[in-house]
């Protein structure tokens, strides 16, 4: 066990303001199983938003993001749409 | 001309943004301060230490005003093993008359930074994505937020590594991997006590920690540990191309980080208060000779790529504060004489390279090609611990005078003394 919990006990200690309606990140499917873009998504982010399936479809938790923008920086071209979160949401850093 | 709205629209509330929109109020023009987070600082994070002496120039008495944490009078620079390390500890009171380098927590230095905007005159708007550049035949006219136009005269953009402000204006293309690393950081409370007595401070003395080696699992980048008042900053830094290489997760090289022996003993009993990511640059020096500029847009602080890593410093805060300051100066000239032409925003490049952010950012140039040697993260560190151990581990052979013991610990490594030779020439003239 990780000295300090989990990622997702991590994550659990920073403060959301969690976008119901709308996800700022996007997976083109086709293009990720072609690409086989998975592992490497899920191996970058510190914060474990993406999960890699057998089929090579790509499983996205969102609302985990701490919005570096990482993953869009090593994704093959066309596999992400990734923008910010919409004014006022996603992470607030309280120490930072 | 007509519908004008401000002088200065300022994209991001970040340390450059906050610098730009106070300097441009306090010179009497109207400046607005978007910010997407829901509160300044919101979404920045930093390593920690700011080189804040820039800051005097911009807020008189800043180490006393602002919310900062400690004063660094103690650098550390580790080259770390599995089960070693060779550490330069270097403490030096003078670093503290003046105040060199402070740590600080984005989260409270940047909402006081907006404070002091908003008592310039600076209207601040958190809370409010922009999406995209207004442009009228290659002008930059304002800036869109949704389904909101705001125009403006100058636009400075200030959003971050990421930048999708100069994105647009072709400024920055798609980075290569190697110029970008991702930060992984943990901000672990401790009792004000137990830090000041575990890294022999007093007072407000603080400690920074540069590691490289196994504390990365060998990966291009490094280590730091950076410590607050009562909570301690503590994370890695992976350059993307080793990373991916590597085929290693982010958030596992930092586990590894912290169960690591030159740090577990140092966070022990310590509890999480913050776990985060950061994208930075690497290769600023190169970066930095793209252009900054369009009609009417200057890009400033991270979003123009600058920053610097000589290995030995980390630094990005204060070449944030210094371009800013320079912007606002050509901003402040271009306002005045009403030109706003491609021209007038060159007069930033100008104050830029007559600054001492241009003037670090030449001497460094070869600094990021000398961190892409992988001798640094993988065979130095065994290296140096091997001739240490020569030395110190008495083991009864006969003593041998320290040439024999590196001649030895040498030949026993991957790394050939002309490597060496030429990795340590390398150091002295890029750093």
């Amino acid at each position: 066990m990780p000295l300090l919990g989990s990622v997702p006990e991590r994550l659990a200690a920073n403060h959301y303001d969690v976008d119901e309606e709308e996800s700022h990140i996007e997976v083109d499917q086709d293009a990720a199983r072609r690409t086989q873009a998975g592992p490497l998504l899920e191996r970058v982010c510190a914060a474990r938003v993406y999960t890699s399936q057998p089929d090579g479809s790509v499983l996205v938790q969102a609302a985990a993001c701490l919005e570096c923008g990482t993953c869009l920086a090593v994704a093959p071209p066309g596999v992400l749409r990734w923008h910010y979160p919409r004014g006022g949401f996603g992470i607030a850093f309280r120490e930072g | 001309m007509e519908d004008e709205a401000f002088d200065v629209v300022v994209v991001g509330a970040g340390i450059a943004g906050c610098v730009a929109a106070y300097r441009l109020a306090e010179a009497g023009h109207s400046v607005v301060l978007i910010e997407r987070g829901s509160a300044a600082g919101a979404k920045n994070l930093s390593g920690g230490v700011f080189y804040c002496r820039v800051m005097e120039q911009v807020f008189p008495g800043f180490v006393r005003r602002a919310p900062v944490e400690r004063v660094i009078t103690r650098n550390c620079i580790s080259m770390t093993n599995a089960t070693s390390a060779v550490t330069v500890d270097y403490r030096d009171e003078r670093l503290a008359e003046p105040v060199n380098a402070v740590t600080v927590l984005r989260a409270r230095l940047d909402s006081w930074l907006a404070e002091q905007c908003e008592e310039a005159g600076v209207m601040v708007m958190p809370g409010v994505r922009v999406d995209e550049l207004l442009l009228e035949g290659g002008q930059v006219v304002g800036v869109r937020a949704g389904d909101d136009e705001l125009r403006a005269r100058v636009v400075i953009a200030a959003d971050g590594v990421n930048s999708f402000l100069a994105r647009q204006a072709g400024i920055r293309p798609t980075e290569p991997l190697e110029n970008l690393a991702v930060g992984v950081k943990s901000v672990i409370r401790l009792p004000r006590e137990v830090i000041e007595e575990r890294f022999s401070l007093t007072g407000d003395e603080g400690v920074a920690y540069a590691m490289v080696g196994d504390c990365t699992q060998g990966i291009a980048g490094g280590a730091f540990l950076y410590t607050n008042t009562a909570s301690l900053s503590l994370g890695v830094v992976l350059r993307l191309d080793d990373l991916v290489a590597s085929g290693r997760s982010s958030s596992e090289v930092h586990d590894h980080l912290l169960a690591h022996p030159s740090v577990a003993p140092l966070i022990e009993g310590g509890e999480l208060l913050e776990y985060g990511c950061h994208l930075t640059i690497e290769g600023g020096p190169q970066m930095a000779r793209r252009d900054l500029t369009r009609p009417g847009l200057m890009v400033v602080g991270d979003a123009a790529g600058l920053t610097l890593n000589t290995g030995l410093t980390i630094r990005g805060m204060d070449l944030a504060a210094g371009s800013a300051i320079a912007a606002a100066t050509a901003a402040d000239r271009a306002l005045r004489s009403g030109d706003l032409s491609q021209r007038a925003m060159d007069v930033y490049r100008t104050e830029l390279d007559g600054s001492f952010v241009g003037a670090d950012l030449a001497t460094y140039a070869r600094a990021p090609h000398f961190l892409e040697s992988a001798l640094l993260y993988r065979d130095a560190g065994p290296l140096a611990a091997d001739v240490l151990h020569g030395v110190f581990d008495h083991d009864l052979t006969p003593r041998r005078h320290l040439v024999g013991t590196a001649r030895s610990a040498v030949k026993s490594s991957p790394v050939s003394a002309a490597q060496l030779a030429r990795l340590g020439l390398s150091a002295l003239r890029s750093l």
